[in-house]
């Protein structure tokens, strides 16, 4: 009997502390700097291109083989009469968002730090009622760091 | 306990198939008992509907790739799984790991040890009837403790931190503060399962005595872990066979008297004081310093024709990598040995002969994790 009584005061004590949960959705939880949602593709504000050149290191590191890169010439490059040191730039390039196992790999093999982890709540947000609809296009990837929503943490 | 039925009319044997898709199995296992009235007579265990092939996609994949899916063969305690992964290749490519990336290393490893026992107290809690509180309590605190790994290591269970070498990134700049607050509220958690549930006569009257398996048994079986020391075997690969520092760390080996299920939670809930003692051992000598290897190739090739077994203690028992290379960045061939698979083993001598309703808390008391189990 006194075990069980033990027990009961173990549980009232709960009425004296403060709740733990946190009122999802209409209230998010603060996430660190590190979380990892889904990689993203960073935009390149000085030049106002994308960072990536399509060199296809995340590509072939990615261990699920969830990306597709494709590089063309960059029309912007510094030959060209444009400002841009890269010569040559990302012409498409999808995630499926369904396939990645969010191991970070993609981060650290890319030369460029072109790419980073979505560490906001919209990389977590992210179900949709067809899974083709996970697959990403560059635009799609661009959209939160031309933004500025992301901020970012790149893995060394 | 042999319960004997009347012998004076004629009753058949039932069979009940439990699982796959039920709570109380812990995830997509599935036994069929064959039960007279209450008795269960016969276990009839099928694993391998979590199965994904995880040693042969290790072996399509280079060595830091293969850590993302050792993380998801033991996903309650994927510090531990990662570890056995990385110290296997790290033994091939003779790399030495620096001092401070060990000692991250074992508190990240025991850490995941306190998660995966709260885990444990919680889904046991619920086995036995207490829905509901315990494994309320257990989320709470190992909520704690999943943040911490979440602002460590940016994810919250598929960690992918540790590398062959030493560790992907630097822990963040507050690590010893963080852990030692969590330490705080992991101890206080502790002690609430200990007045919840340990001296709790309900709780005593549904485990003690319930499930026992001898020392001789468990041994036969091959398992290990809390499972096996709580039937008074004190084997505790970091105090045998100590890897990492263990062997600079002053910590006891708790081990159970009965083996019944009452000492496998016991064993497990003392186990966690240890760690934590552990834990603060190594905060204190924790000290500044690289956390990879100078001069690491950037693409790890592994000598040809070598193989290797590392076990380390995961908190479910051995959990042990088989790794054969034949050169190239790839294992040739890789082999889980995974604690709850032998572990398992155990549930059939356990469960014979004891009431329906307790099958479900002897198969919680093993603390199975079905993708280890299938892999
Ligand atoms: S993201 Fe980086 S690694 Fe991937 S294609 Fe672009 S530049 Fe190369
Ligand atoms: S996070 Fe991993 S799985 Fe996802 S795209 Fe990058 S490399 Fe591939």
């Amino acid at each position: 009997m006194r075990g069980i009584i033990k027990s009961l005061a173990t549980t009232m004590s709960t009425f004296i502390r403060g709740p733990v949960t946190h009122g999802y959705p209409s209230k998010h939880r603060e996430l660190p700097e590190r979380d990892r949602a889904f990689p993203l593709l960073l935009w390149d504000k000085d030049i106002d291109e994308p960072f990536c050149t399509g060199c296809h290191a995340c590509e072939r590191a990615c261990p699920v083989e969830c990306m597709t890169v494709i590089m063309k010439d960059n029309p912007n490059h510094e030959s060209q009469d444009g400002n841009s040191k890269r010569r040559k730039i990302v012409d498409e390039f999808w995630i499926d968002y369904g396939r990645c196992m969010r191991c970070n790999i993609c981060v650290e093999v890319c030369n460029f730090e072109a790419i980073a982890m979505n560490n906001t709540w919209s990389g977590h947000e992210t179900s949709v009622y067809d899974r083709a609809d996970l697959v990403m296009d560059l635009p799609q990837l661009m959209a939160q760091s031309k933004s500025d929503e992301i901020q970012e943490w790149v893995a060394d | 306990m042999v319960i004997e039925s009347a012998p004076d009319f004629e009753t058949q044997d039932l069979l009940i198939n439990v699982g796959p898709q039920h709570p109380s199995t812990h995830g997509v296992f599935r036994m069929i008992l064959e039960v007279d009235g209450e008795i269960v007579k016969d276990l009839i265990p099928h694993i391998g509907y979590l199965h994904r092939g995880a040693e042969k996609l290790c072996e399509n994949n280079d060595f830091r790739q293969g850590v993302g899916y050792m993380d998801r063969t033991e996903y309650l305690a994927s510090h531990n799984a990662e570890l056995s992964y990385v110290m296997a290749v790290e033994a091939l490519a003779e790399l030495e790991v620096p001092e401070r990336a060990q000692w991250i290393r074992m508190i990240l490893c025991e850490l995941n040890r306190l998660s995966s026992h709260f885990m444990f107290l919680g889904a046991f809690g619920v086995d036995v009837g207490v829905f509901g509180t315990p494994f309320i309590y257990a989320w709470r605190e190992r909520e704690a403790l999943i943040d911490l790994f979440e602002e460590i290591s940016g994810d919250r269970m598929m960690y992918a931190y540790f590398r062959a070498g030493g560790l992907a990134w630097e822990v963040p700049g507050n690590f010893e503060e963080r852990v030692r607050e969590v330490l705080v509220s992991t101890r206080q958690g502790m002690k609430d399962f200990d007045n919840l549930l340990t001296r709790n006569e309900i709780f005593l009257a549904r485990t003690k005595n319930v499930g026992i398996i001898s020392a001789e048994d468990a041994i036969e079986l091959g398992m290990s872990g809390p499972t096996l020391r709580a039937s008074g075997v004190s084997l505790d690969i970091r105090k045998s066979e100590p890897y990492m520092y263990y062997d600079q760390i002053d910590f006891e080996v708790p081990i159970g008297t009965n083996g019944d299920v009452f000492d496998r939670y016991i064993v497990r809930l003392k186990e966690m004081e240890q760690s934590v003692s552990i834990i603060e051992q190594c905060l204190e000598r924790l000290n500044d310093g690289p956390i990879m290897p100078e001069r690491m190739p950037r693409m790890l090739r592994l000598p040809e024709g070598q193989e290797v077994y590392i076990r380390t203690e995961a908190p479910r028992g051995e959990y042990g990598i088989y790794l054969v290379s034949k050169g190239g960045n790839k294992p040739w061939r890789l082999k889980v040995r995974s604690a709850c698979l032998s572990n398992l083993q155990a549930l059939k001598k356990m469960s014979v002969g004891q009431y329906v309703a307790d099958a479900i808390i002897i198969l919680g008391s093993i603390d199975i994790v079905l993708s280890e189990v299938d892999r």
